[in-house]
């Protein structure tokens, strides 16, 4: 039964570390683009839910919603104006550029914030879980993380295959060169690419704040996972990072359940045998 | 009848090497005008000045009234000037009838609908489910017709949209031409087919090595003009 339990329990973890991912998926997917700074902006979500719900005492149902729209307006002018900018033929100057904007984000954080780890106290969440028999048990919160992932990602997927929005991004993607030709303006299709990607980012960094204790350097280490869930499921293929996370999870739980030091590891090692038995992921190409 | 489009002396280099030297040339309202010439004489890069693929800060370009040089592609796009680029470019993770939808992204009103596009091509019903690329070339070519048309152009640029394919083909292809002229829509086709070329246009334009070589109607222009225009032979060479 432990190791249903394990089982479970991975998936579920899964389930945030594709929300981790999304974004990262979406970006690349859309205009080859990887953002270094990533992690950091879901750490940046995480405080910004802290501060408006611990320190402003705002109801988090409002927190919510306030971390979602400033990240998706951030993440929107951040593209617009200048990721923009270093957009083209060669990935290095994005790399560079995102690279030094998590340097900027640790900084000031840690500037602002301080180095102490925090973390959002749920109160009954925390604690509360559904049995399912001997040594099962589903927590609340990891319930609805999992549950918030599958909703972005269908909702992600609704927006890209039954939208006219959805239809000039999938365009892009494919030849953003003659997108203009038919009408689009590719440097706010790009920034809207972001937003959305900014969005599910807000979400991510919510349920880090929940979930764990954090600090401003938290962000590298939720990028290393979001990069082994969207490579081990596939460059720009949206579900197989949600099955990416949920195999990097799954790896973690075992991992653990043998030890409790070979958690990591054990996601580490998942993520080396995929990249050598399949490079391109397991589902490699997103299909019309 | 009214002009809908002007270039004066119009140039474009790639680094140094220039690749137009001031080309002057004009499109009416409803006519079709054709370009031939030769490879690297100069056509394309024309074409992707007009659709502001090609930077033309401070040049003179007219469009519908309005001076055009300089602006952005999707704006230019807007105005009603539409392009079938050379290769056809479809989109291969879009539907055939997905690629169509996307020529009217700029939501121009007129006559052109998804329904019109399959009338004129009826080929592509059966198809329209279909990812565009895993179509004939013929086929494709249609689709990025009729995306084009999508967007209810005034004008409407075809960059060499005959080739590589069969003459079976090309005939297919070429008519719908007179159906896309009913509408009102000028048409400008980039062609190394000289003879589909002359069967079509009201007026040609031939260019070599980025200048206009020859100008006039088909009727007008002889065989003999037009191999000394096309390959530079002539009483000097």
């Amino acid at each position: 039964m432990v190791w249903i339990n394990a089982l479970v329990q991975g998936v579920l973890l899964g389930g945030l570390y594709a929300l981790f991912a999304a974004g990262l998926s979406l970006m690349f997917g859309v205009m080859r683009f990887v953002n270094i700074a990533h992690g950091d902006f879901i750490v940046v979500a995480a405080y910004l839910m802290l501060t408006f719900v611990v320190t402003w005492g705002l109801n988090p149902i409002i927190g919510v919603a306030l971390v979602v729209i400033l990240l998706g307006i951030a993440g929107y002018a951040n593209q617009r104006f200048v990721l923009n900018r270093v957009l083209g033929k060669d990935i290095l100057p994005p790399i560079l550029v995102t690279f030094g904007m998590s340097i900027i984000i640790q900084n000031a954080l840690l500037e602002v914030f301080s180095a102490d780890s925090q973390k959002l106290q749920t109160g009954w969440l925390d604690t509360s879980s559904i049995s399912f028999g001997h040594n099962v048990a589903i927590g609340v919160l990891p319930l609805m993380m999992f549950i918030a992932a599958v909703a972005a990602i269908g909702l992600l997927q609704l927006v890209f295959y039954r939208t006219s929005l959805g239809r000039l991004l999938r365009a892009t993607s494919d030849d953003p060169e003659i997108v203009p030709l038919m009408g689009g303006n590719n440097a706010h299709i790009f920034a809207i690419a972001t937003m959305l990607a900014s969005l599910v980012v807000a979400v991510a960094g919510i349920f880090l704040a929940m979930k764990t204790n954090f600090d401003p350097t938290a962000g590298p280490a939720r990028l290393l996972f979001a990069f082994e869930a969207v490579i081990i499921g596939g460059l720009g293929n949206i579900w197989g990072t949600l099955l990416g996370g949920i195999i990097l999870g799954v790896a973690q739980t075992i991992g653990a359940q043998i030890d409790a030091g070979y958690q990591i590891l054990a996601g580490h090692l998942a993520f080396l045998i995929v990249l050598i038995v399949r490079p391109t992921g397991l589902f490699p190409k997103m299909k019309g | 009848m009214t002009r809908l489009l002007e270039t004066q002396a119009l140039e474009a280099f790639y680094g140094d090497f220039q690749a137009l030297f001031g080309i002057d040339f004009t499109v009416d309202e409803g006519e079709t005008v054709a370009i031939i010439g030769s490879n690297g004489a100069g056509k394309s890069t024309f074409l992707r000045a007009l659709t502001g693929l090609r930077p033309t800060k401070g040049q003179s370009i007219e469009f519908a009234g309005q001076s055009i040089a300089g602006m952005a592609a999707d704006r230019i796009h807007k105005l009603g000037l539409a392009m079938v680029p050379e290769g056809r470019r479809l989109f291969p993770s879009l539907t055939v009838e997905e690629n169509l939808l996307i020529g009217a992204s700029g939501h121009r009103a007129g006559p052109w609908t998804l329904k019109q596009v399959y009338e004129i091509f009826p080929d592509l019903v059966s198809k329209r489910r279909n990812p565009g690329t895993a179509l004939s070339g013929g086929q494709q070519q249609m689709v990025a017709i009729g995306r084009a048309l999508m967007s209810n152009p005034r004008l409407l640029l075809c960059d060499e949209i005959s080739l590589g394919l069969a003459p079976k083909v090309i005939k297919d292809i070429y008519q719908a031409v007179p159906r896309i002229r009913e509408n009102g829509t000028s048409i400008l086709v980039v062609e190394q087919d000289v003879g589909q070329a002359l069967a079509v246009a009201d007026r040609i334009y031939c260019f070599m090595e980025g200048r206009v070589s020859l100008t006039g109607t088909p009727q007008s222009v002889t065989r003999a003009q037009i191999a000394r225009a096309y390959f530079g032979m002539g009483e000097d060479a």
